[in-house]
């Protein structure tokens, strides 16, 4: 057994009737880590979480969650705490009274009300700690689901698409809080269809295409597999940048690509490896020319995301919906 | 799922179950519907009790409902008779009902799962809480009912259904007994509630379960069904409790209701909780199967009223519809006996006393073309009786409106200063006739007096 291994599952199977959710899944999340799970609608994102969170059994394989197997009862382990398809909230109590329900339930009554004033505060619903749930948000329900784990004080955390109905600030919260639990030595294992979140967010990362990984490793491993990128480019002088990508060794200038949704014709897009693209702004820095902006037109987690999993949907035409 | 070497099994302690309950407890006390219930419950029988005893027309279509006027108890019991009819039924629809179908409507299985981390602590904490929001609403309409009495009418003695005297002190003791022993039949419908909840998830049938089977159990008791039927069924207790208020109480009857209602509540909970453990939490559009619906719930609750059936039939001596004429004339002649005395007190005549009338009726049943058996509303009785003081006997004539429950009003037909008029006049004024008018319980279980 892995002593820094959170979550350990070696051949995990799991089907509903004729459906095989999970097909001989391997996964390994080491302690402290912000792992991301990611895939298409139907991959067996939320079957896997759920098995995580002790809300259903594997067929077959061996699941070990913070050095304990997890055996064909209904159990979650102590120390995991996390939610599915939404938090769980009762609308005609107040948030204090679903955070202090919870605390009681895990036997925490002596340190209960220091305790949820500290995880309202943490997801910053303080000031409507006291509101009945049922006028709450989706952005202030998730917050309040986040703040229930955060009660539960987890050594793993299992979050299904976090940010899900959160304005920019309050995703920008809850980054900060689960960065802040990362660094404390919680184990973070959150699904999300936001590759921007998960590339803000983890360590690493799994997909998963139709119950089967197709990728597990590292951020910056993914990125190479994506292989080449087209990259927006946006500088003072376009003409310059033109002439200066084109002779830069295996860069290629992209034409007539759209650079962008801002429609503006001073940006390039160019398509090459990292090297070639930091030889490219060198050049551009010595020939006087500031570069303004140079990013992937698709980020590599989605442009990763989208070549191992065969999709032809980007991201922003997923559903909510899972398995 | 393959065994695992040296490593310990997953140690997640369920949530402590006292802690369970109260939350399950929260939830229902922080919905509107039961808080409403609840204020209902613990206001409105005080004020039905209070304003109709008042009323010069009194509910005399309901058992106890013509002594409203005289007793704080008749009003107690008439709220208990129509809370058996509709209110505890309805009752446990929208609390043990509900208890299962609100975490499928609001999605939070999984959460609740993940806390309390024990599938039989969930069902426990549910049912538990269930029944004492339950208890806290029957609560209420008994103490509500009681004091709207007690203080519109006030503490006085309790006519009951075979016209005998009961003192403030028994009356006390007897309608609280009556409340109580609803309890096992409310149980029952709690348990059905609960198996409906969690048969049927969202869907709404489910909260309408306990209310169908009251529906169609009323139905059934209104037909001349085999005695031995239904005594076997879950709602007869809600019945029983009259035979509580004759002399010597009929308490046959009632026992084997609360305990059909108790084995009821015992199987269909258990059915419940199989269902509860099998299911499966990962389907959160889970709406029941009505293929499994019937296999697991209705199909072992029709079994058990086959069992139950039999075991009545060969235990006791339950013959027929229970309503035959030697029990009705038995039945009645008591009552006449009971209230004639009351009403020469009434009078201010000189005391007589029941052995003194030697009451005999002659009942009849439609005419010779019928067997003199079963409810109906043509039973014709003549009661004679010695008058006092002279060798001469009196005649009344009752027409009975017998119901398949064995319950009858008779509706006398004689002499204006016996039974021939809805007033006598008493000494302090015009005051009800108990003759006129007069309510009784055929004892469905007794063996028949003349055989």
């Amino acid at each position: 057994m892995d002593t820094n291994r959170a979550v350990t599952a070696r051949a995990i199977t799991k089907s509903f009737g004729n459906v095989v959710a999970l097909d001989e899944v391997d996964l390994d999340v080491d302690a402290g880590q912000v792992h991301g799970l990611v895939g298409p609608n139907g991959a067996g994102k939320t079957t896997l979480l759920g098995l995580l969170l002790g809300l259903a059994v594997a067929d077959s394989g061996r699941l070990e969650i913070l050095g304990a197997s997890v055996g064909r009862t209904l159990a979650v382990p102590d120390g995991v705490a996390g939610f599915v398809d939404g938090p769980g909230l009762y609308p005609s109590l107040t948030g204090r009274q679903n955070l202090s329900a919870l605390a009681s339930l895990r036997g925490y009554d002596g340190r209960r009300v220091a305790d949820v004033d500290d995880a309202l505060e943490q997801v910053g619903l303080t000031d409507v700690a006291d509101d009945r749930v049922r006028g709450f948000s989706l952005g202030m329900r998730q917050r309040l689901g986040l703040a229930a784990c955060l009660l539960t004080r987890p050594r793993l955390l299992v979050l299904d698409e976090p940010a899900n109905g959160l304005d920019p600030a309050g995703r920008h919260h809850v980054h900060r809080v689960i960065t802040r639990l990362a660094a404390d030595g919680v184990t973070v294992l959150v699904s999300s269809h936001r590759m921007d979140d998960l590339a803000a967010l983890c360590s690493d990362v799994t997909i998963l295409a139709a119950g089967r990984v197709v990728f597990t490793g590292p951020l910056s491993k993914l990125a190479a597999e994506s292989g080449e990128l087209d990259y927006r480019l946006l500088t003072s002088d376009r003409r310059t940048a033109h002439r200066a990508a084109l002779g830069t060794p295996g860069l290629h200038v992209v034409p007539g690509r759209d650079p962008g949704r801002w429609q503006d014709t001073e940006a390039l897009v160019v398509r090459g490896p990292v090297p070639a693209l930091d030889e490219l702004v060198a050049d551009l820095v010595r020939d006087g020319v500031a570069v303004r902006e140079l990013a992937p037109v698709i980020p590599p987690l989605e442009a990763a995301f989208l070549a191992l999993t065969d999709s032809d949907t980007g991201p922003d035409g997923l559903d909510e919906g899972d398995l | 799922m393959t065994a695992t070497v040296a490593l310990t099994e997953t140690t997640g302690r369920p949530a402590p179950m006292l802690q369970g309950y109260r939350f399950e407890l929260v939830k229902l006390l922080s919905q509107w519907r039961i808080r409403l219930l609840l204020l209902a419950c613990w206001i409105a029988p005080a004020l039905f009790v209070a304003m109709v005893s008042q009323q010069s027309v009194l509910p005399t279509d309901t058992v106890f409902g013509r002594w409203m006027h005289a007793t704080a108890w008749s009003g107690s019991l008439v709220v208990l008779g129509f809370s058996c009819a509709w209110v505890l039924p309805l009752l446990t629809a929208l609390v043990a009902g509900d208890a299962f179908a609100m975490e499928d409507r609001l999605g939070t299985w999984r959460h609740l799962l993940v806390a309390v981390r024990s599938p039989r602590r969930i069902f426990v904490a549910k049912a538990v809480a269930s029944l004492t929001v339950i208890l806290l609403l029957v609560a209420g309409l008994t103490v509500s009912s009681i004091v709207g009495g007690l203080i519109a009418v006030g503490n006085h003695p309790l006519v009951g259904l075979d016209g005998h005297l009961l003192a403030p002190g028994d009356a006390t003791g007897t309608v609280l007994l009556a409340w109580i022993s609803v309890l096992a039949p409310t149980l029952a419908f709690a348990a059905v509630g609960l198996l409906g909840s969690v048969a049927l998830g969202r869907s709404p049938m489910g909260l309408l379960i306990p209310a169908l089977l009251a529906f169609v159990l009323q139905l059934a008791h209104l037909l001349p069904l085999p005695v031995a039927l239904r005594l076997a069924l879950p709602s007869h207790a809600f019945l029983a409790w009259r035979g509580l208020f004759t002399e010597p109480a009929q308490t046959d009857a009632l026992v084997i209701g609360i305990g059909v209602s108790l084995v009821w509540t015992v199987v269909a909970t258990g059915l419940a909780y199989r269902l509860f453990l099998r299911r499966d939490f990962t389907d959160l559009t889970y709406d029941g199967s009505g293929r499994r619906i019937v296999v697991a719930g209705v199909l072992p609750l029709a079994g058990l009223v086959g069992v139950t059936v039999a075991v009545v039939a060969g235990t006791t001596s339950a013959e027929g519809t229970g309503i035959e004429r030697a029990k009705v004339e038995s039945s009645l002649t008591t009552a006449f006996g009971h209230l004639y005395v009351m009403q020469t007190e009434q009078l201010n005549r000189p005391a007589v006393t029941e052995a003194e009338l030697q009451a005999t009726a002659s009942c009849d049943r439609g005419g010779d073309r019928m067997a003199d058996e079963g409810p109906g509303h043509d039973w014709r009785c003549v009661v004679t009786w010695h008058l006092p003081g002279t060798t001469a006997t009196g005649n009344a004539i009752y027409q009975l409106d017998v119901t398949a429950d064995g319950r009858y009003i008779a509706d006398g037909d004689g002499p204006k200063e016996v039974n021939g008029y809805f007033q006598v006049r008493t000494p302090l004024g015009d005051s009800p006739n108990p003759l006129w008018q007069l309510d009784g319980n055929v004892d469905l279980l007794a063996r028949n007096p003349k055989g």
